[in-house]
């Protein structure tokens, strides 16, 4: 929780502040086991160094090998330049700019799929094969690789496999790749500041819950059922 | 150092107690103990955690480069678990076609800091089965001896809930619970149309301050129970347990130290542990007048089948060759749905409690039906926060329920008419779940494995376990009666209606993370591995006070009981100071 959402905390919550301040603040990790009150001389506090030995945690509440698997896929890289600009074209096809929030390109959607694609491997065969799939679509019926065709052409490409039920079956291979970016898209953009505004996702905050409010109540109809 | 030649290391102090674990029952022995002034060890195989600290309560998707997926952690990336169904170097294995899914946390608290809090007690049919229906067997004791144990837990720990006079379904001495969101009013209305009572939840929160308890804060309500709750507003065992207890000075707490075995004289007594600490993997023993294993049920067992004697060739506490047998997890299947009425729902914070605002307990005649006992439903959906994999759904059911114009279009898409349906159907789903009673079969157990070791160099479990006609028809009830639900709420299902290809949808065994029954107490130590005070039948000054003594689970989650359980058995050591020679 950064110092923003502790403020706005403060204004909601009837609980004891001094505590979720503190507890919101960076820990010192350090003073993690002497805090545990340790057990005394030769039981526990032995001195590292055998070399296959478990590190510490570094980051409070995270394990010392996640922090370390993080940080390689971070600098991994997967997708090439060429791969990375056609899929900031599909997602901004997917979830593109309206009267309530950003495309998802402007929510960073595509640096979400590059880390995906290290984290969960088995998506790296069907997003590169897809990708080259509806190139060689394109050039066969364009003559352009995709980002290099008109808008009209990308989309009429795409609205042969955007729809499962409606798709030709000669198109399969494109319509579960579309699928999986599609997903992928909606993962990546709604669990942005951007994409949990648009939604409106109105928690994760401290407050109290009273029950549904009266005018929720009365629309549906439910004013009057007890559990 | 890294050369010297491995040896070990041995501590002169002599504890009063030694603890293997820090969950929830370990926690409940260490806190008793302690503050009745007793020396305690508590050894736990993780590193230390406060979910003050250490919880990942209040964080945003995005502050997790995976958004809080899965990868990692099963549970996702803020789920307060380290460990889960595999941990790097430390396998167990099948055996046959066997299928158990072990759940392991190594962190102090244990798998009480992720639990779903959950909490129900046992009734008095749950301890007499056998009594009750002739299916399976009874427990020594009785609900009535266990009751002033619930009670003194509630009081300690705190649970809300309503007082409703269910036989089987024992009150408690309750805070108030959490008022029903939306779409738990829609469940309450199906289960009258359907006949299924719908009540309050009862769970460890904290919705109103715990009378006489300064450490701990009520609940804000963010519904993160499962990251831990930084201001103790829930139970976990390291918030409200352990870490209180290391306050009396009388505990003190060894974190990451994997216990390799108990300890036992020439008499057979137990006399301490050995163990690896897996920071500077070097070998300890520490010595302790009572031994008390609190590592999960699988783990405990282990621990014992690994501790091999002259005296105790087929492990420790195991004349009767029951340890390990009778392992038994609770059923699971589950369904869900979208429920069209509610598109285009006005948005507030419906966060809640992180435990179940609502559930169903078990409450149908047996006689009419093809299956022993029964299972409680656990009930899901609203506006949550979203997280990874987001509205995976909506390009499904955009094809089956019209848009605002009234139009059906085709499901898919993309586009602004797509990013109006991600909207449309925010927050517009149900889930259930059935947790339900696994009978306790002799020929369902865990055993060491002659082949595996991990990385430690100590045995391995390996699991055998089959689920029985029993469970397979109760899980088709289960599919039949959530269908049943979502049809009279008008949902569209989005999954469940599992056929008999799959066991109707039958989770994996230990999927519920509910595994029990694997050192049973009992009265005859010819058929049980402890007594009726969760201490071995074979060694005086070994106790369990984990899930492994549960004879016969019930259609309620383990926590309450075992916490119950462990308070009584604490409480039982120290009225036997003197015969013990403790304290």
């Amino acid at each position: 929780m950064n110092r923003r959402q502790s403020l706005k905390t403060l204004g909601l919550s009837a609980l004891s502040v001094g505590t979720l301040l503190e507890a919101c603040q960076p820990t010192d990790t350090k003073s993690k086991t002497g805090a545990a009150g340790s057990a005394d001389g030769g039981t526990g506090s032995g001195e590292s160094g055998a070399g296959q030995n478990e590190a510490a945690p570094t980051v409070p509440g995270r394990e010392a090998w996640e922090v370390k698997r993080d940080q390689q896929l971070m600098k991994d890289k997967f997708f090439t330049e060429a791969e990375m600009a056609t899929i900031t074209v599909l997602v901004d096809i997917i979830i593109p700019k309206d009267d309530h929030s950003g495309s998802a390109s402007q929510a960073g959607v595509p640096a979400y799929i590059e880390f995906v694609a290290k984290d969960e491997p088995d998506n790296q065969i069907p997003l590169r094969g897809g990708l080259r799939w509806l190139d060689v679509q394109c050039l066969d019926s364009f003559g352009q690789p995709f980002v290099h065709c008109t808008s009209a052409q990308q989309i009429a490409l795409i609205d042969q496999i955007a729809y499962p039920d409606k798709a030709d079956p000669a198109m399969q291979q494109g319509v579960a790749f579309f699928s999986r970016m599609r997903n992928l898209t909606a993962s990546g953009f709604y669990t942005t500041q951007m994409g949990v505004d648009d939604l409106g996702y109105a928690g994760n905050h401290p407050g109290k819950w009273d029950g549904v409010p009266a005018d929720v109540l009365q629309q549906y109809g439910v004013e009057n059922v007890k559990v | 150092m890294a050369n010297d030649p491995l040896q070990i290391k041995k501590t002169p102090t002599v504890y009063d107690v030694i603890i293997v674990g820090s969950g929830a029952g370990g926690g409940m022995a260490g806190y008793v103990l302690a503050n009745a002034g007793v020396k305690v060890l508590m050894l736990e195989a993780g590193p230390f955690f406060d979910p003050a600290k250490d919880s990942m309560q209040l964080k945003w998707p995005w502050d997790s480069p995976r958004r809080g997926a899965g990868t990692n952690r099963f549970f996702g990336d803020f789920d307060a678990a380290y460990g889960g169904w595999t941990i790097d170097g430390e396998p167990y294995t099948q055996k046959g076609n066997s299928n158990f899914q072990w759940f392991r946390s190594r962190m102090l608290g244990g798998r009480t800091n992720h639990w779903g809090r959950i909490s129900l007690r046992f009734g008095p049919n749950d301890f007499k089965p056998k009594r009750h229906d002739g299916v399976s067997d009874d427990w020594p004791i009785t609900y009535d001896e266990v009751k002033p144990y619930y009670d003194k837990v509630d009081r300690l720990i705190g649970v809300y809930g309503t007082v409703e006079n269910i036989e089987n379904e024992p009150d408690g001495i309750f805070l108030p619970p959490p008022k029903p969101r939306l779409h738990e009013l829609f469940i309450k209305q199906a289960g009258d149309k359907v006949g299924v009572k719908v009540l309050p939840g009862r769970g460890s929160v904290l919705t109103e301050a715990l009378p006489g308890n300064k450490d701990r804060n009520a609940c804000f309500y963010c519904g993160q129970c499962g990251r831990s709750c930084k201001i103790y507003g829930d139970f976990s065992s390291s918030s409200c347990l352990v870490i209180p207890a290391l306050k009396t000075g009388r505990l003190e707490v060894v974190p990451n130290a994997m216990v390799r075995e108990v300890l036992t004289d020439q008499e057979g007594l137990a006399t301490g542990v050995s163990y690896v600490n897996k920071q500077d993997m070097q070998e300890y023993q520490v010595k302790g007048k009572i031994v008390i294993l609190a590592a999960g049920a699988c783990e405990s067992a282990r621990l014992m089948l690994n501790s091999k004697s002259k005296r105790y060739p087929n492990g420790l506490g195991n004349s009767s060759g029951v340890l390990g047998k009778y392992l038994h997890d609770s059923t699971g299947t589950s369904s869900s749905g979208i429920l069209p009425h509610l598109a285009d729902r006005k948005r507030y914070n419906e966060d809640g409690v992180g435990s179940v605002h609502i559930y169903a307990p078990w409450l149908k005649d047996n006689s009419k039906l093809d299956f022993p006992r029964g299972y409680h439903i656990e009930f899901g959906g609203g506006m949550n926060m979203p997280g990874a994999g987001y509205g995976g759904y909506v390009p499904r059911v955009n094809g089956l329920i019209p848009g605002k114009d009234g139009k059906m279009k085709p499901a898919g898409g993309y586009g602004a008419s797509l990013k109006e349906d991600y909207r449309r159907f925010y927050g517009a789903t149900v889930g259930m779940a059935g947790r339900g009673v696994a009978l306790a079969r002799e020929t369902n157990y865990c055993e060491i494995d002659p082949n595996t070791v991990d990385k430690f160099g100590i045995p391995v479990l390996r699991f055998n376990y089959k689920w029985g006609r029993e469970e397979i028809l109760q899980a088709k009830h289960q599919q039949e009666t959530f269908a049943e639900m979502l049809h009279a709420m008008g949902a569209i299902m989005l999954h469940g209606n599992a056929g008999a290809d799959t066991d109707y949808g039958l989770d994996a065994p230990g999927w519920i993370i509910h595994e029990v029954g694997t050192a049973r107490m009992g009265d005859d130590p010819k058929k049980s591995v402890l007594n009726k005070w969760n201490q071995a039948h074979d060694c005086k000054n070994l106790f369990l006070v984990d899930g492994a003594s549960f004879v016969q689970q019930g259609d309620k989650n383990p926590t309450w009981t075992i916490l119950a359980l462990s308070m009584r058995t604490a409480e039982y050591i120290l009225s036997q100071k003197q015969k013990l020679n403790i304290g």
